[in-house]
């Protein structure tokens, strides 16, 4: 709580620099946050700030992993009236940044010693030039199995560890009557399931491909091996799949009709709330060949420009609220996601979080920790948009090998550039 | 006119008057099927839908996922539900269509009586306003309500509906009042009305079936209206904007039941105008637009 | 100041006012239509990514455009699409208001229930038809609990027919407008017309071809432009009901156009998209537009 009230005293400092302001402002704030669970973890940080007199101002609008918030902010940052914070992702951040239309929290983040606790994976996206620009509020790692325990008892009882084992264990759930896997077909569920086969051919060649965007890597014999192994995988998925939301997918495995689900570890609280014990009802594993490496996406909240002192201070405020050590326990044991600082205690947690924690502080010191290509962490929305389209493709099985999809990767993300 | 002289003269046998009642029930079922689906749906828990039959009715009749759509779903961070929202769209709608239809009256009344040079390409310029894709005037639109201090507020949405709702209005109108004899305008010119006057005595009397095809149409397209809500609604979303954050969520169990209570709540407003004012609305249209 | 000063100023006043009335409406039109179109054409030419940059590039937007196998998807499934609706739509409105105008008791009853999925925004009639299609718990399922088991219907997960449930819903939500147009202009019709033809002998059939049909071409025109300027502004149910799946099958150029402009961060090829969809409208409504308002004069 120390930290709290030393950048409150800061705001407080700020505020009262302001002749006649006798509250501070409030703070308006866009996100999609709009289910339950999410809602209600974000009611705490609202609540936070209204301990403090800052008002929250809440301006949701769900739909399509943001799309429909970011044409939102769009509008009102033409206009020349930005909320005080938004809600956003990876790359979106920088690209606001290079528009010159966020703020600075250099103030803050030295206060409060950012620096030292905000893994530099993060501070990739958190600051621009220099300068601190968002608030962290999350870590989600993607590449996650979630499998059914009673399938994959009859499936042999493996956690399967490579992509032959796993081919193996889909198998048997497939003879045993399962869809062996539950699958959303929508762009991003297909790219993050991608994600996963990029980076079990190797750490350096995931850099390669999707952080350095390197056209040799691109269309070459690694992505054409990664894209054969997705059209292996779409053969396990049932005729049902285009379309299908993520969490109907998670569903899927819950009530045992599917064996089990490629899905960052926000699919956890389906499975919690359906009152499934992890290791007993079912298993989280890292997807088979990509042990020890993460691919993440962070929730950031981008600060934008704002004038006049009292807004200035209660968006201070607000960073401060969330990079509270109470905050980002409270907000990430409900998400399912881990904590945006290396230094929460991991004690309100359950397995599978603990077992994030621990991974991601691994590999955030082995350098195996990469941002997600397909939720906007490794390239921009254009090159990520230009790689969902040929993804999309294979898995509607518009190409039949791996190789010509290569080829066409590497194309479209020339094409986006 | 009498129900009994509008209905054409022709006359059909037995087996065909047969046929087309069987047609015309069969097109019944077809546009109620959505509506059943949904209604029935939104009044069954949870479990029933995802386990059972979507046309079965409900087992256990509950009224739960109305009150929660109504006042305790999770909207935004507050679980307020859609009533909050529903106050915002109607403070939007009213004025909206009001203005717009008055407007549309007014030109209507310029282009067919007080005709000028030229006037028929101001008509021409402005009808086509009705064809522009909404989505490309966003970003310019933004820049515009910016300039003015409207953005984000109810005064700079319904500013957006009246621009892009009087080409259709000015449509309607301008077509009902040509049929119009103008030579009742003439007269009263001659006895020393003006123009207000004779906007007011003369031509606005008459024009009930009109109006009501304009604040029908006018009416369904701004309470429907997503996309405008929600760039510039800022802290005044409108219904459509909330119903989409309902059942778009992105994460946590999908309350169908809730979703389609919802959906019905939202789209009552316009049901109930198209149901009560239906049949002003095909006289209206037999008055106006449809001539040629 | 003179009696006759005064009267002349009342006369120029009464000039003035109509065009003073009007003008709001039209400067408001010029700015916001026409001013905003003439921004899109411009952007169009820039190499504007995330917000508007005014560095001109030439016609770069719009080879790259074309190069994109997207938009041609795109531009093949609004030549689909928009083909069927308009047919559809007019068959099936044409058909019901010549059924509903033989003095059909209930008519009252019915009109409503073809009229209210107008009514309906997209999110609602979304909600309504990807619940209905989807094969895991809408239709095909209902079929199977009534002992159906081989009823297939998987439009809607199936690349090549998605586009056609698009149609589906499109046409369930419009069709009883269509009806309203053409059961307006049926009851327009004067009833000695066809009362004469009837005595010369003429069978119901010719009557409707011969003679109804041709009288109704006023509604026709009508229906032809709102349901084409609906199609081509189609948007939110493509977003609502496959949100342009599977696959990107179900693309649509307003759903590109959005797509580029707002999520992609490629704003100025959105908005050349938005330019050829411009011309493809003014292609359509300028030449109607013309022949309408000419004939009027």
């Amino acid at each position: 709580m120390k930290i709290v009230t030393k950048g409150f005293a800061s705001a407080m400092a700020l505020t009262v620099g302001l002749a006649g302001a006798a509250r501070a402002e409030d703070v308006e704030v866009l996100h999609w946050w709009t289910s339950g669970g999410e809602a209600a973890a974000l009611n705490v940080l609202k609540e936070d700030l209204a301990s403090k007199g800052i008002g929250w101002i809440d301006m949701p609008v769900a739909g399509g992993g943001g799309e429909a918030a970011m044409t939102a902010l769009r509008a009102r940052v033409t206009a020349g009236d930005p909320p005080t914070a938004v809600q956003m992702l990876g790359f979106d951040i920088q690209d606001w940044a290079a528009e010159g239309a966020l703020g600075n929290l250099d103030a803050v983040a030295a206060a409060e010693g950012w620096d030292a606790v905000i893994p530099g994976a993060l501070q990739r996206f958190s600051k621009y030039d220099g300068h601190w620009i968002a608030a962290p509020v999350n870590v989600h790692s993607t590449n996650w199995v979630w499998i059914n325990k009673a399938a994959l008892d009859a499936a042999g009882g493996k956690a399967p560890e490579t992509f032959d084992e796993l081919i193996a264990v889909l198998d048997a759930m497939k003879a045993n009557d399962l869809t062996a896997i539950a699958h959303g077909g929508q762009p991003w569920q297909d790219a993050t399931l991608f994600d996963a086969l990029v980076l079990a051919e190797g750490t350096d060649f995931y850099k390669q491909a999707f952080i350095d965007l390197d056209p040799a890597a691109l269309g070459g014999d690694k992505m054409a091996a990664a894209f054969d192994k997705l059209i292996k995988l779409r053969s396990y998925f049932d005729s049902n799949f285009s379309g299908r939301d993520w969490n109907l997918a998670s569903a899927m495995v819950i009530n045992g009709e599917a064996g089990m689900q490629f899905m960052g570890d926000w699919a956890k609280g389906e499975f919690l709330k359906a009152g499934k014990v992890p290791g007993t009802d079912f298993i989280c594993i890292r997807f088979p060949g990509t042990q020890g490496a993460v691919t993440f996406n962070s929730d950031q909240f981008a600060m934008f420009n704002v004038s006049g002192e009292g807004k200035l201070a209660a968006q201070a405020a607000m960073a401060t609220a969330i990079e509270s050590p109470t905050f980002q326990s409270a907000f990430n044991v409900v998400k399912g996601s881990v904590p945006a600082r290396t230094d929460v205690p991991d004690t309100a947690f359950d397995d599978c979080g603990k077992k994030g924690i621990k991974d991601l502080a691994e590999a955030n010191t082995n350098g195996t920790l990469f941002g997600s290509m397909a939720h906007g962490h490794a390239a921009p929305a254009s090159v990520k948009n230009a790689t969902y389209d040929v993804i999309t493709a294979v898995v509607n099985g518009e190409y039949s090998d791996g190789a010509t999809a290569a080829k066409a990767l590497a194309d479209a993300v020339a094409a986006a550039q | 006119m009498s129900a009994v002289t509008q209905d054409t003269a022709v006359s059909t046998g037995r087996v065909t008057r047969a046929f087309i009642y069987l047609v015309l029930i069969l097109f019944a079922l077809f546009y109620l099927l959505p509506l059943y689906v949904m209604g029935v749906n939104s009044v069954k828990p949870l479990a029933e839908i995802t386990g059972g039959n979507m046309m079965a009715l409900p087992q256990t009749w509950t009224l739960e996922p109305w009150r929660s759509a109504w006042s305790t779903a999770q909207i935004g961070v507050e679980a307020t539900g859609l009533r909050p929202y529903f106050l915002n769209s109607i403070l939007m709608v009213v004025p909206s269509v009001a203005i717009s239809t008055i407007v549309g009256a007014l030109n209507g009344y310029i282009l067919t009586k007080w005709r000028f040079r030229g006037d028929t390409w101001v008509f021409g310029l402005m009808l086509f306003s009705c064809f522009i894709p909404f989505q490309i005037v966003l970003i310019p639109m933004a820049v515009v309500l910016g300039k003015l201090g409207l953005a984000g507020s109810v005064p700079g949405l319904i500013l957006v509906h009246v621009v892009y709702g009087i080409g259709f209005t000015t449509l309607y109108f301008r077509n009902y009042y040509a049929a119009f004899p103008t030579e009742l305008v003439r007269a009263a010119q001659i006895d020393g009305a003006g123009f207000f006057r004779i906007f007011w005595r003369i031509l606005l009397p008459v024009s009930g079936p009109i109006a009501v095809v304009s604040i029908i149409w006018q009416f369904t397209n701004i309470w429907n209206d997503f996309l405008f809500g929600a760039s510039f609604g800022g802290t005044s979303q409108p219904m459509t904007v909330a119903l989409n954050n309902l059942v778009q969520s992105s994460t946590g169990v999908k309350e169908y039941n809730v979703h389609f209570a919802g959906a019905i709540l939202a789209a009552l407003p316009t049901l109930f105008v198209y149901v009560v004012a239906g049949r002003y609305f095909v006289r209206g249209l037999m008055a106006g637009s449809v001539k040629g | 100041m003179s009696a006759p000063a005064t009267a002349d100023f009342r006369t120029r006043l009464q000039d003035w006012l109509p065009k003073l009335v009007l003008a709001p409406s039209f400067a408001v039109t010029l700015i916001f239509v026409y001013g905003f179109i003439l921004f899109t054409v411009i952007l169009s030419f820039t190499g504007s990514k995330m917000l508007p940059k005014w560095d001109f590039i030439g016609f770069e937007n719009y080879v790259k455009l074309f190069a994109l196998q997207h938009w041609h998807i795109a531009l093949r499934n609004i030549a689909i699409f928009a083909t069927l609706y308009i047919v559809i739509c007019t068959a099936i409105g044409l058909m019901l208001a010549i059924f509903l105008d033989q003095k059909i008791r209930g008519e009252g009853m019915l009109r409503p229930i073809y009229l209210y999925p107008m009514a309906l925004s997209f999110i609602v009639t979304g909600t309504a038809w990807k619940w209905f299609l989807d094969p895991g718990i809408g239709l095909e399922r209902v079929m199977h609990l009534w002992g159906w088991e081989s009823f297939s219907f998987t439009w809607i997960k199936d690349n090549d027919m998605a586009i056609y449930t698009i149609v589906i819903a499109a046409v369930w939500q419009t069709s009883g407008f269509v009806m309203a147009m053409f059961l307006a202009g049926l009851r327009g019709i004067d009833n000695e017309v066809l009362k004469a033809a009837q005595i010369d002998g003429a069978s119901n059939l010719q009557l409707y071809r011969r003679i109804v049909i041709p009288l109704l071409r006023p509604a026709f025109l009508s229906a032809f432009v709102i349901l084409s300027h609906l199609a081509i502004k189609s948007y939110d149910l493509v977003v609502a009901l496959t949100g342009g799946g599977p696959g990107r099958s179900t693309e649509m150029p307003a759903t590109f156009m959005y797509s580029y402009t707002f999520t992609r961060n490629q704003m100025g090829i959105g908005a050349s998209s938005a330019v050829i969809m411009l011309m493809t409208i003014a292609a359509i409504m300028v030449p109607y537009l013309y022949a309408e308002l000419k004939e009027k004069k």
